[in-house]
């Protein structure tokens, strides 16, 4: 037993281990400090140390991040900042999920003459820094009558995200053999038909990773939200920054911890609920029949 | 109607103006009512591609195509009256295997009583009533082949395409299958024509076969006329395995008497050509027998039994010849032999053109 023990291959895999848990550690003690400093109370922030355990289970800074916390003037807490944000992400999340399907069936499955090269641009925009549109988009959104509404928000995260949506599914769609389309179109099948009868029934993976990747991108984007929202429609990483960054006597962390935790849970919510699909779609090659 | 489907004058070119390359070199067939074409020959010969211009999914450069009398150019495939069966089945991964014979029905609005009435007979030509409610994923090979061709036949199609059908499956499922097709072939008298570069599956299922090459029919005809009288050296040695033999020889007359000369034999044939032009001479293997008494002789090199036949290769000093033996028969490499043709079943081609005379 001894030997066995002491033998190379389980030295190997101790120190794998070793090295794992110390990968572990140090990516979720950020996490772990702000759950705990969410958790106490400014006297014990201030007494124990940052790694301690609260000595009881305290949601009162929670309760205050969600409904009275200051933000600049307004001290609602983040609730109408999630909201807004709700509002915001889901449309623009559906959206440009379902338009990047069907870019990415009409790119791979109806190549027409030039579809190559539109489909060379729309990759422009995976790769562009968006820093580049604020300008242009704000003139934009001005002309539309969107300026500082969610509306706005919601058009200025679909055309933001639709390079990437549609590059996942033409990539995913290229896989199929094209045996299946004229199949369908020998049995009569029309453009829709096909679409909405075999390529979108063949698309759960495809469908959950673009999501995932949507949610996650337009819930946390900062930039977007900071420059194009109103007083009323900031989203929450706009609400969360203004919490931070409103100065009083004493900084209560316990509060900022516990908003910055609310503000991320909504993606950590969906990667738990979704994420063995991210995993798999993203090495899901052709479909076989 | 006079043809179920006539192909005329059909020329296909791909790529720009100035760099086009020619995969179909006008092809002009028609297909009677009932029969079971085969389009036979090596990949690149622009079969695939004649068959999709048939179906209505690539476009001619030239020519036209008439379904039943009705010209259907320009008309899309599903508006054809026709039925495909694909190399990869392609069967639609999320729909069960009822779904996947019904679906054109359904797009045809076909009433749903009606379709599963038709469905059902499909399924139990084909023997899969058990598999109705699978999905495609769960079946084996030739349960897919099955049901790929439940969906061609549920149609009732005045004409069946089959691109390459038994490729993707093991051998002893393609002869059953071969036969399961043949079969349904016969039940239903649906015309169909059938692409393969398989040309044990040409000679076995069609009425007709059109071997081509680059682009070119190389000859149409019955599978017996294809095999015992092939237009030229092409064909000749495309179809029959092993291969037909050819040996190059010349025609010597002297007085009344005319024989052809090979390297090392003079053999008592006469041929078509008279004169003293270098001809070539296509032999079978089974119209050779090895004899001690012949003239023409040469050294076993090879000997192949496959249980049935045994087919003996000879080094001949006009090169190698293939004769097909009984097993019984003792010979061994090294061994001396006599090889005796059969002189009605030879076959002549002349030499430069490879046609046949």
């Amino acid at each position: 037993m001894s030997t066995k023990f002491f033998s190379p291959s389980s030295v190997w895999r101790a120190l794998l281990y070793i090295t794992l848990i110390v990968g572990v550690v140090f990516f979720l003690a950020p996490l772990y400090v702000m759950v705990v400093t969410s958790l106490k109370d400014a006297d014990e922030i201030r007494e124990h140390s940052l790694v301690s355990l609260p000595g009881m289970l305290n949601f009162d800074a929670w309760r205050l991040a969600w409904d009275s916390a200051c933000t600049g003037a307004q001290c609602s807490g983040l609730e109408p900042f999630f909201w807004n944000s709700v509002w915001m992400a889901v449309p623009a999340v559906l959206i440009s999920t379902a338009w990047g399907a069907l870019n990415g069936y009409v790119l791979s499955l109806w190549k027409f003459c030039g579809s190559e090269t539109l489909f060379a641009l729309l990759l422009f925009g995976v790769f562009m820094p968006f820093q580049v549109v604020l300008l242009p988009m704000s003139q934009v959104l001005g002309w539309l009558g969107l300026s500082s509404s969610i509306a706005g928000l919601i058009l200025v995260h679909l055309l933001a995200g639709l390079p990437s949506t549609t590059l996942f599914f033409r990539n995913y769609y290229a896989g199929i053999p094209k045996d299946l389309m004229n199949a369908a179109r020998m049995d009569g099948a029309g453009f829709w038909m096909i679409f909405f009868r075999i390529i979108v029934p063949m698309s759960t993976p495809i469908v959950m990773v673009t999501l995932i990747w949507q949610f996650t991108q337009i819930w946390n984007d900062f930039l977007f939200g900071v420059a194009f929202s109103g007083a009323d429609s900031k989203p929450i990483t706009v609400g969360l920054n203004n919490l931070a960054n409103t100065t009083s006597s004493v900084k209560a962390y316990n509060v900022d911890m516990a908003a910055a935790l609310i503000a991320g849970l909504p993606t950590m919510l969906v990667y738990v609920v979704a994420g063995r699909y991210f995993v798999r779609g993203l090495t899901a090659g052709a479909v076989k029949g | 109607m006079s043809s179920a489907l006539e192909i005329r004058g059909i020329r296909k070119c791909f790529g720009k103006s100035d760099n086009t390359v020619e995969v179909l070199k006008r092809i002009d067939i028609d297909v009677a009512p009932g029969e079971f074409l085969i389009l036979v020959g090596p990949s690149g010969c622009g079969k695939s591609t004649l068959l999709n211009i048939i179906a209505g999914l690539e476009d001619p450069t030239e020519g036209s195509i008439a379904i039943g009398d009705h010209n259907v150019l320009g008309v899309p495939p599903a508006q054809r009256d026709i039925a495909m069966v694909f190399q990869s089945y392609a069967l639609y991964p999320t729909m069960s295997v009822a779904e996947n014979i019904g679906f054109a029905l359904e797009i045809r609005k076909v009433p749903k009583a009606e379709r599963q009435a038709r469905i059902a007979e499909v399924a139990a030509m084909l023997q899969i009533e058990h598999l109705l409610d699978r999905r495609p994923s769960q079946l084996s090979g030739g349960q897919r082949q099955r049901v790929a061709m439940g969906r061609a036949l549920a149609r009732k199609p005045q004409l069946f395409l089959f691109d390459e059908p038994l490729s993707n499956l093991d051998a002893k499922l393609r002869v059953e299958m071969r036969a399961e097709i043949k079969r349904l072939h016969q039940l239903s008298g649906i015309t169909s024509v059938y692409v393969t570069h398989d040309q044990v599956e040409a000679m076995t299922l069609g009425s007709r076969i059109a071997v081509m090459k680059g682009g070119v029919l190389q000859q149409l005809g019955t599978p017996d006329e294809i095999y015992n009288r092939p237009a030229n050296t092409y064909v000749a040695t495309f179809i029959g395995s092993p291969t037909m033999n050819l040996i190059e020889g010349r025609i010597c007359t002297t007085g009344a008497a005319a024989h052809f000369a090979i390297a090392g034999a003079q053999l008592a044939l006469s041929s078509p050509e008279n004169s003293g032009k270098t001809t070539l001479l296509g032999l079978r293997p089974e119209h050779i027998r090895l004899s001690d008494k012949a003239i023409w002789r040469g050294v076993v090199n090879l000997v192949e039994p496959t249980g049935a036949d045994t087919y003996v290769v000879v080094e001949t000093p006009a090169g190698k010849v293939t004769v097909r033996t009984a097993p019984q028969l003792q010979v061994r490499p090294g061994d001396t032999v006599g090889l005796e043709i059969q002189a009605d079943h030879v076959t002549w081609f002349d030499q430069a053109s490879g046609m046949r005379l």
